[in-house]
């Protein structure tokens, strides 16, 4: 993209997206983290998980404020403030994101607290895992760059997760079915499928936001048929 | 999204192949452009890209200059105003302009007002008297001036100025008001207030305003046109404009990437 007439403009934005990217770093190892603590039923990787906590909600924080104070001054337009009020939405996203990862944190602590039958299939989230926190990368790529075609493969995607999740909840079905002493960890293990499948509704909204930023259409709760005629 | 895109709109103005000459020099370049009745109208652009030259033709204040000509079409309400029969007092009545530094006349603020009915009406005292007080409750500096209409124009505030001779343009009843820049001198109070006032006049009037402030066309206009080198670039709902131009120019203009 062209500079700005004001360099110092140019350097703020520049300033505020790296922050955003620095959250999304943060949320993005929490993610992996959590999933890690999950298949590894690790405490000490969950205390940690659940500890950036803190740091992600600072920096949200900061965020916000950097882009009132751009918004205040700067009275920004077209795909500027298109940028901004994607930031403002992304930096939601990702803070979400980032406490759905310290759901799936507790979570494990709760299971181990509770000495739950091993027996239960945990590491098939491992699949859905993955995706989500590989989602939530490339999400954040396609923001770095403004890529709208991987933006599009995000979308695509997110829809690879909720298959996963569907057939997880179908198996958890049938173990509590089987034997209904497994009733409470397998409740517990749908809390955290369904905090990974939220982790990638969230990078699935970050892919719509660069979608606004570089096309200027918003193509929430839109189809994608629709959204790739949108973005031609 | 206003419904300005959605109802029809009607023309007060149609401007048609409009090319404007100073000398040899070509200010416009076949401009083609519909001014909508009651809405504003902005022209936004850099120094030179011909805005002021375009509002200048819409009441012909151009003709007062030998060598500047126009061609093509300004239909105004379906009369093409640059036909040699164009009577351009009428004109100007019709269609009023207040300009970036206020021009008050040096004469008490009742004469200000009533200086330009008399040119074109004959009133009874009374008359001009419930004329000069409805102009100036229109332009929202009744209050003001009230109990000074004695006293001269020029006494007043810059603000106040400019509300003036805005008054002074609707005390004729014009179809179309033309602000060329008309806060450019004004703090910013004074800005809003006739800011405010704009969107008030649209009720009863059509307005095109010229304006160096971006942010100003934003707030105030309806439509917004963005030319350069005398260029129509692009023309379309404000909103619209200052969300997502069509144009890369129009764009790189009014996120500040101009140059």
């Amino acid at each position: 993209m062209d500079k700005h007439i004001s360099s110092q403009f140019d350097a703020e934005l520049t300033g505020v997206s790296s922050r955003v990217l620095e959250l999304g770093g943060l949320v993005e190892s929490q993610t992996r983290h959590g999933v890690y603590a999950l298949a590894q039923l690790s405490s000490e990787v969950a205390d940690q998980v659940v500890a950036t906590e803190k740091q992600v909600n600072a920096l949200e924080v900061e965020i916000d404020a950097e882009l009132a104070s751009i918004i205040a001054r700067r009275q920004p337009t077209a795909r500027d403030l298109r940028l901004l009020m994607a930031i403002s939405k992304i930096t939601g996203n990702l803070e979400r994101a980032g406490d759905e990862a310290e759901r799936i944190a507790r979570m494990v602590k709760l299971i181990l607290e509770q000495g739950s039958p091993r027996n239960l299939p945990a590491s098939e989230l491992r699949i859905a895992a993955d995706l989500a926190t590989g989602l939530l990368r490339k999400a954040l790529d396609a923001f770095a760059r403004l890529d709208v075609n991987m933006a599009l493969v995000i979308l695509k995607e997110d829809d690879l997760i909720d298959a996963e999740f569907n057939g997880f909840v179908r198996k958890l079905v049938t173990y509590m079915m089987e034997d209904p002493r497994t009733i409470s960890a397998s409740l517990d293990l749908l809390f955290v499928a369904k905090a990974i499948e939220r982790i990638g509704d969230h990078a699935k909204n970050i892919a719509e936001f660069v979608i606004y930023v570089v096309k200027g259409a918003d193509v929430r709760h839109t189809a994608l048929t629709e959204i790739e005629k949108a973005v031609q | 999204m206003p419904n300005t895109t959605q109802t029809p709109l009607k023309n007060a103005i149609e401007i048609r192949n409009l090319s404007f000459f100073y000398g040899t020099f070509k200010g416009l370049k076949d401009v083609n452009l519909n001014i909508a009745e009651n809405k504003v109208t902005a022209f936004i652009g850099p120094s030179g890209c011909g805005k002021s030259t375009l509002l200048r033709t819409l009441n012909r204040m151009y003709s007062l200059y030998p060598g500047q000509r126009a061609e093509g079409e300004i239909n105004l309400y379906g009369t093409n105003i640059l036909d040699k029969k164009q009577d351009l007092n009428l004109l100007r009545a019709q269609v009023g302009m207040v300009f970036q530094k206020p021009t008050p006349f040096p004469m008490s603020i009742y004469d200000n007002i009533a200086f330009g009915v008399r040119l074109y009406e004959n009133l009874s005292r009374s008359d001009m008297d419930d004329r000069v007080e409805w102009a100036l409750s229109k332009a929202a500096i009744w209050n003001e001036v009230k109990d000074k209409l004695g006293q001269s124009g020029l006494s007043l505030s810059g603000g106040q100025q400019q509300r003036l001779c805005i008054a002074r343009s609707v005390a004729v009843k014009p179809k179309v008001i033309l602000l060329d820049e008309p806060t450019s001198a004004l703090d910013p109070i004074s800005t809003a207030k006739v800011e405010e006032l704009v969107s008030e006049l649209k009720k009863d009037y059509t307005v095109a305003i010229v304006t160096h402030n971006m942010q100003q066309a934003a707030r105030v206009s309806d439509f917004t046109a963005y030319m350069y080198l005398g260029e129509l670039v692009e023309f379309g709902v404000t909103e619209q404009i200052f969300m997502k131009p069509v144009k890369q120019e129009t764009e790189d203009y009014i996120t500040g990437r101009f140059g």
